[in-house]
C-alpha cells in the first residue's frame, strides 16, 4: 500500500531528526553532567574516570565529601551573602528607578524630556568594557558617609558593587517600549478621578506590567549574579567578595578538583534550577531583548 | 484614596508645571545614575587618554597630547638591504651561507639618527629578494591583541550566528517534547563564562582532558592526545569552540523568534508552487529574517570584541601571546599596574572600532530601495 510506504519513510524520518536533536542535546549538556558528576567523587577516581566515558558515569564511591572539603577552603557564607545581597538589591532597584523613568518618559510632559531620552538611548552603543577603567576612577573619588564619617573613595566596598549597576539604558528602554503601547486613557481616566501621578503609576499601570518587570529581573538577575569582571577590579579584601571570585581559592598550591567542581556545581545549581522552574520567561525575555532591540 | 485635587497645587504650581516637576523628578535617579557612572566615565575615557592619570600617584597629572596613542599604536616599516664586502662589492654571508644584515638595534636605539624608528621593537619580519623588511611596533603586546581580538570576532560572527540559526531552523518543528529540546539548548547561557570556562579548562586538559577521551574513543586510539590551551596552534580556537558552545544558545532564541514571526501561509503558498526546502529557505524564511540578521550580527560583533573572561581564567593571554585581546590588555594595564590612562586610550579605541564597525555592517545590511 502507497501509505503504508510513506508511514515507514515517515517514522524513519521522524527517528532521524529525534536522533539528531538529541545528539545536539548530549554536545549541550555533558559538561554540565560531567560537572556535577565529578563533583561527587574522589580526587583519584575523578582523574582516573575523566581519561574515559566513565566521567559522566555517577558510580563508585559517591560522597558530598568534595562540599564539605569546599566549606573549609572558601568562606562560603560570607561570599553567597554578598552576591545574593548584591544580585537583589540591584535588580530591586533597577526595577523600581527604570519603571518610573520610563513612565515619565511615556506619560509625562516636561522640558527636555526628548533629548534626555535620545542621549539614553544613545549610550546602548557604548561597550561595558570601555568604562571599566574610568568608572575604576571615578569611583576611587567619590564620597561615601562611613563609621567614620564622611570618607573618600568607594573601593573594596559593597556598595561600589551594587551603585554603578542599578540603572542601565537597556532596561528603561524596555519599560519606555511597554508603556508607549499601552492605551494612554488608561493614565487619564485615573487622572480623572483624582489619582496623583505616583498612585497612577503604583496603582494602575505597575499591576499590568509584570512581563517587563520579568524581564528586566531576569537580565538583571543573570548580569549581577554572572559579573566577574568588576568584583575582580574592586573587591580587594575577602569579606566583600562575591561567590564568582571564590574560584581562585581552589587554584592555590594543590589543585582539587572536586572540590573545584563542587563549587562550580553548587554556584550554578541554583541558578539552572531557577532558570528550568522559569524558563519560559527567561526564553522570552532574551527573545524580546532580540525583537524590539 | 487622599485625592490631590489636579487643578490647584498647594505649592502654588499649575498644573503643567506640577506635572513637568512629576516628570522630572521620577526620571531623576536614572539619569544621575547614568551620568555618574556610565556618561561621565565614557568622556573621562577620552579626556584620561590624553594624560598621564595614574590610580594613585604623587605627581600632578599632565597632559600629555596624543603620547599615549604613539605609545600604543605606532607601525613603521624598515628595509634593510644586506651587506656588502666593501673591496669585492660581494654580498656578505654568514658561516651557514645566510646573508647578513644590519644590527636593528642600531636603528631602534639610536634617537638622533633615526628618531622614526626610536623604541620600536621588531613584530614580524618578511624577506623579498635580497632585502629585509621588519614591521617594527611600539607595543608589540597591543598589536598581537588587536590582531588576535579581530580573529576571534571574524571566526565567532559568521560561525556562531550560522550554528544558532541551524539550531533555531531545528527547533522550529512541530514535535512532541521539541521545548525539551529548546530548554537544553538555552541552558549554558545562563552558566557564568567564569564557571563555564574552568569547566572547559578541565575539559581540554592534555593527559587527563575529556575531549582527548572522547576523540580517541570516537577514532577507535588513532587521536594524538593535544594539550588544547598550551599549544599555541590550537590554544585560540580552543576558546573559540568554548565561547560558540556557551552563547550560541542566546542568538538561537533571538533567531527562533524570528522565525515564528514568518507567516505559516507563506509556506503553504510555496507548498502548492512546488517549492523544495531549499528554494523555501532561501525565498521564504531569508528574506523574512533581515532584519534579526542584522540584529544578531551586530550583537555577536560587540560581545565577541569584549572577549576576557575566557582569556583570564583560560590562559591569561599565553601561550607565546596567541591569546591576548583588546579587552584583557586594557584590564592588565588599567587595573593590573593602576595605569588608568593607558586603560583608558585602549578603551577609546576599542570604542571607536566597535562604532566603525557597527556603522559599517549597518551600511552593508542597509534596506537597498
Amino acid at each position: 500500500m502507497d501509505t503504508g510506504i510513506k508511514g515507514r519513510y515517515f517514522y524513519q524520518f521522524l527517528a532521524l531528526r529525534y536522533l539528531l536533536l538529541i545528539v545536539v542535546a548530549l554536545i549541550f549538556a555533558f559538561p554540565l553532567v560531567f560537572m556535577i558528576v565529578s563533583s561527587l567523587k574522589p580526587d583519584m577516581q575523578l582523574l582516573r574516570d575523566s581519561s574515559s566515558l566513565l566521567a559522566f558515569v555517577p558510580y563508585g564511591d559517591l560522597s558530598l565529601d568534595n562540599y564539605v572539603g569546599m566549606f573549609n577552603r572558601v568562606p562560603f557564607g560570607r561570599f553567597l551573602f554578598n552576591s545574593v545581597f548584591i544580585t537583589a538589591t540591584t535588580t530591586a532597584f533597577s526595577i523600581l528607578f527604570s519603571s518610573l523613568a520610563g513612565f515619565s518618559f511615556a506619560f509625562l510632559k516636561w522640558r527636555g524630556k526628548g533629548i534626555v531620552l535620545s542621549v539614553i538611548i544613545a549610550t546602548l552603543i557604548i561597550p561595558g568594557e570601555t568604562t571599566a577603567v574610568p568608572l575604576l576612577f571615578v569611583v576611587n573619588s567619590l564620597p561615601w558617609i562611613g563609621k567614620e564619617g564622611l570618607e573618600w573613595g568607594w573601593l573594596n566596598s559593597i556598595h561600589v558593587q551594587i551603585i554603578p549597576f542599578i540603572a542601565d539604558s537597556f532596561s528603561i528602554f524596555l519599560f519606555v517600549q511597554f508603556f508607549r503601547d499601552l492605551p494612554r486613557e488608561l493614565v487619564e481616566a485615573a487622572r480623572m478621578d483624582g489619582a496623583s501621578w505616583l498612585q497612577v503609576y503604583a496603582r494602575v499601570i505597575m499591576p499590568i506590567t509584570g512581563p517587563v518587570v520579568a524581564t528586566v529581573a531576569i537580565l538583571k538577575f543573570l548580569g549581577m549574579w554572572n559579573q566577574y569582571l568588576w568584583p575582580l577590579m574592586v573587591a580587594q579584601s575577602e569579606e566583600m567578595r562575591p561567590l564568582m571570585l571564590g574560584v581562585a581559592y581552589f587554584f592555590q598550591l594543590d589543585v582539587a578538583w572536586g572540590e573545584v567542581m563542587a563549587y562550580l556545581s553548587t554556584i550554578t545549581i541554583p541558578v539552572l534550577i531557577f532558570y528550568l522552574a522559569l524558563q519560559r520567561a527567561f526564553i522570552e525575555s532574551i527573545a524580546s531583548s532580540g525583537i524590539k532591540g | 484614596m487622599a485625592t490631590l485635587q489636579s487643578t490647584t497645587k498647594p505649592s502654588g504650581l499649575n498644573q503643567d508645571q506640577h506635572e513637568a516637576l512629576v516628570g522630572w523628578l521620577m526620571a531623576m535617579p536614572v539619569i544621575v545614575l547614568l551620568l555618574t557612572f556610565l556618561i561621565i566615565p565614557f568622556f573621562m575615557a577620552f579626556a584620561m587618554s590624553f594624560t598621564n592619570q595614574r590610580l594613585i600617584s604623587g605627581n600632578p597629572t599632565e597632559f600629555v597630547g596624543l603620547r599615549n596613542f604613539q605609545d600604543l599604536l605606532t607601525i613603521q616599516l624598515l628595509t634593510l638591504d644586506p651587506l656588502v664586502d666593501e673591496t669585492s662589492g660581494e654580498l656578505l654571508r654568514d658561516e651557514t651561507g645566510n646573508l647578513t644584515y644590519p644590527k636593528l638595534r642600531d636603528y631602534t636605539r639610536d634617537e638622533e639618527t633615526y628618531p622614526q624608528y626610536f623604541r620600536l621593537q621588531e613584530w614580524f619580519s618578511f624577506q623579498r629578494n635580497n632585502s629585509i623588511t621588519y614591521v617594527l611596533a611600539s607595543d608589540v603586546v597591543f598589536m598581537i591583541a588587536l590582531v588576535n581580538t579581530f580573529f576571534f570576532v571574524v571566526v565567532i560572527a559568521p560561525v556562531q550566528g550560522g550554528l544558532a540559526l541551524l539550531l533555531a531552523i531545528m527547533l522550529n518543528q512541530k514535535l512532541p517534547g521539541i521545548n525539551v529540546f529548546r530548554t537544553i539548548y538555552f541552558m549554558p547561557v545562563v552558566v557564568s563564562m567564569v564557571v563555564v570556562a574552568l569547566l572547559w579548562r578541565f575539559i581540554y586538559d592534555g593527559s587527563n582532558g575529556v575531549l582527548n577521551t572522547l576523540l580517541a574513543t570516537l577514532t577507535f586510539g588513532g587521536f594524538k592526545p593535544v594539550d588544547w590551551l598550551a599549544n599555541p596552534q590550537t590554544a585560540m580556537p580552543a576558546l573559540m569552540a568554548m565561547s560558540v558552545w556557551q552563547a550560541v544558545g542566546f542568538h538561537m532564541v533571538i533567531w527562533l523568534a524570528g522565525l515564528q514571526t514568518i507567516p505559516t501561509l507563506l509556506y503553504e503558498a510555496a507548498d502548492v508552487e512546488g517549492a523544495d526546502w531549499w528554494q523555501k529557505f532561501r525565498f521564504v524564511t531569508w528574506p523574512g529574517l533581515r532584519n534579526t540578521a542584522v540584529f544578531v550580527l551586530i550583537i555577536i560583533t560587540m560581545q565577541a570584541f569584549g572577549l576576557f573572561t575566557q582569556v583570564d581564567i583560560m590562559t591569561r593571554g599565553g601561550p607565546v601571546d596567541t591569546t591576548q585581546s583588546i579587552v584583557y590588555q586594557m584590564v592588565q594595564r588599567g587595573y593590573g599596574k593602576y595605569d588608568i590612562s593607558g586603560g583608558s586610550t585602549i578603551s577609546v579605541v576599542l570604542f571607536f572600532i566597535v562604532l566603525a564597525i557597527s556603522l559599517l555592517q549597518r551600511y552593508l545590511t542597509r534596506e537597498k530601495n
